[in-house]
């Protein structure tokens, strides 16, 4: 999901009899649903895994900024804009949560961005792809953060402390998000002909992306039985998304738009719809750094962190300087 | 890349007089920053009437591996909570 490429180090998940008396005392904990706080003894691969998973999750809230940043100045009322702005200040609040969870397992905020700007750390696919128009900020919301909150409920129950606290609040915030979206979506469908050929033009290019967001299928997903025996993920890749889709058609038709895949039908037997096949190559593409727009968010980044050099350097020799006239009045 | 922010624990008073309670933390070159970012981070949607902010280095805390020593003695006194006693409803309230 957010971070959709986690690599684990391919073995398999031990049972409890194969582990070392230590491992198997962490594993207990977990399965007995203790939380596992910084300071407690825990595997360097969950310690890893974590720092991975974290970051990367940290960092698709701040990419993901750039591309409803983008639509701030062309809102097209000041109430929308106002909305956006919140929304999108939200969004460094999540990565702000989620970088200081990943500190706690001895990684620091300067390491974790020297790794996002180098190119080394991933971020979520769905922020590389360019937002055309204002129907892209109603989809975002609806479909992105609708996808995102999917994968994060289950996640506030994560067996990691500082992780499973973040991500409740993130969730109690996320609900504004796609509610927002969705708002955008019934105006536009309320609309003039334009209006809706717009929205659903919006869906078209947006729906196959936010399928993608789940990452790859579970038979291609070596990490996650491990991840879930650590019970740092809940359900599987799949699982997320069929109920993503189960739950987003409906609210499709609902404003009468047309969810971009011939292959969609319900399927009474199942419970749930059939979905065609994700395009899995143009997915690892995106991942490699190939997708339209991850050139130009990668630009992005480094000329914030660059042009805000000389401020946070500024800020740091004055609190130094002030700390060092205290000390010489005492 | 050197020349970090120093990290800051935050603590936030919510409305209805509670003590200040852990929210989080937050990066901030000094405590008047750490405030001010405090605002922005944690208190989007008034969750607070009050912000503590605290150098995480000056924070001491308890080790896991003392877990037992600390807290293991309180668990034999249950007489400490009042449903240790039973008292008969003729009494009345209490």
């Amino acid at each position: 999901m957010y971070a959709q490429e986690v690599k684990s180090t391919g073995k398999g998940v031990k049972s409890l009899d194969e582990m070392e008396p230590l491992e198997r005392a962490f594993q207990e904990k977990v399965n007995a649903d203790i939380k596992i706080e910084p300071k407690d003894r825990m595997p360097d691969g969950y310690r890893k895994t974590l720092i991975r998973q974290i970051s990367q999750h940290a960092h698709s809230e701040i990419v993901g900024q750039l591309p409803e940043g983008n639509w701030i100045t062309r809102a097209p009322t000041l109430e929308r804009k106002a909305i956006l702005i919140a929304k999108v200040q939200d969004e460094a609040g999540h990565g702000l949560y989620l970088y200081c969870a990943a500190e706690t397992l001895g990684i620091s905020r300067d390491q974790m961005t020297e790794q996002l700007l180098s190119g080394k750390a991933k971020y979520s696919s769905i922020f590389n792809y360019p937002t055309l128009t204002w129907a892209d900020i109603g989809a975002i919301g609806w479909l992105v953060d609708g996808a995102a909150i999917m994968n994060q409920v289950p996640l506030q129950r994560c067996s990691f402390g500082p992780y499973s606290r973040a991500m409740i609040r993130v969730c109690k915030e996320e609900s504004f998000h796609q509610r927002q979206g969705y708002d955008i979506m019934m105006k536009l469908c309320d609309g003039t002909q334009a209006q809706k050929e717009m929205a659903q033009d919006a869906l078209d290019r947006w729906w196959w992306p936010s399928l993608m967001m789940f990452g790859p299928s579970d038979a291609q997903s070596v990490h996650s039985a491990q991840s879930m025996a650590w019970k740092i993920k809940q359900d599987t890749n799949d699982e997320l998304r069929q109920k993503f889709v189960d739950q987003t058609v409906p609210q499709a038709k609902y404003l009468s738009l047309t969810v971009p895949d011939p292959d969609l039908k319900w399927n009474e037997e199942k419970g749930g719809h059939d979905f065609g096949e994700v395009d899995w190559a143009e997915f690892f593409e995106v991942v490699a750094g190939n997708g339209p727009c991850n050139a130009d968010r990668m630009a992005a980044r480094r000329k914030a962190w660059s042009d805000g050099a000389w401020f946070r350097d500024g800020l740091m020799a004055h609190a130094q300087k002030k700390q060092t006239r205290n000390v010489a009045a005492e | 890349m050197s020349n970090e922010w120093p990290l800051w624990e935050v603590f936030i008073r919510g409305q209805h007089g509670m003590a200040h309670r852990h929210v989080g933390s937050l990066h901030a070159p000094d405590a008047e920053m750490a405030i001010n970012n405090a605002r922005d981070v944690y208190t989007r949607r008034n969750e607070g009437v009050s912000i503590w902010v605290v150098m995480a280095g000056d924070i001491t805390a308890s080790a896991p591996s003392e877990k037992g020593p600390l807290f293991e003695p309180a668990n034999s006194k249950v007489y400490r909570h009042p449903t240790f006693f039973d008292i008969p409803d003729d009494v009345g309230r209490m």
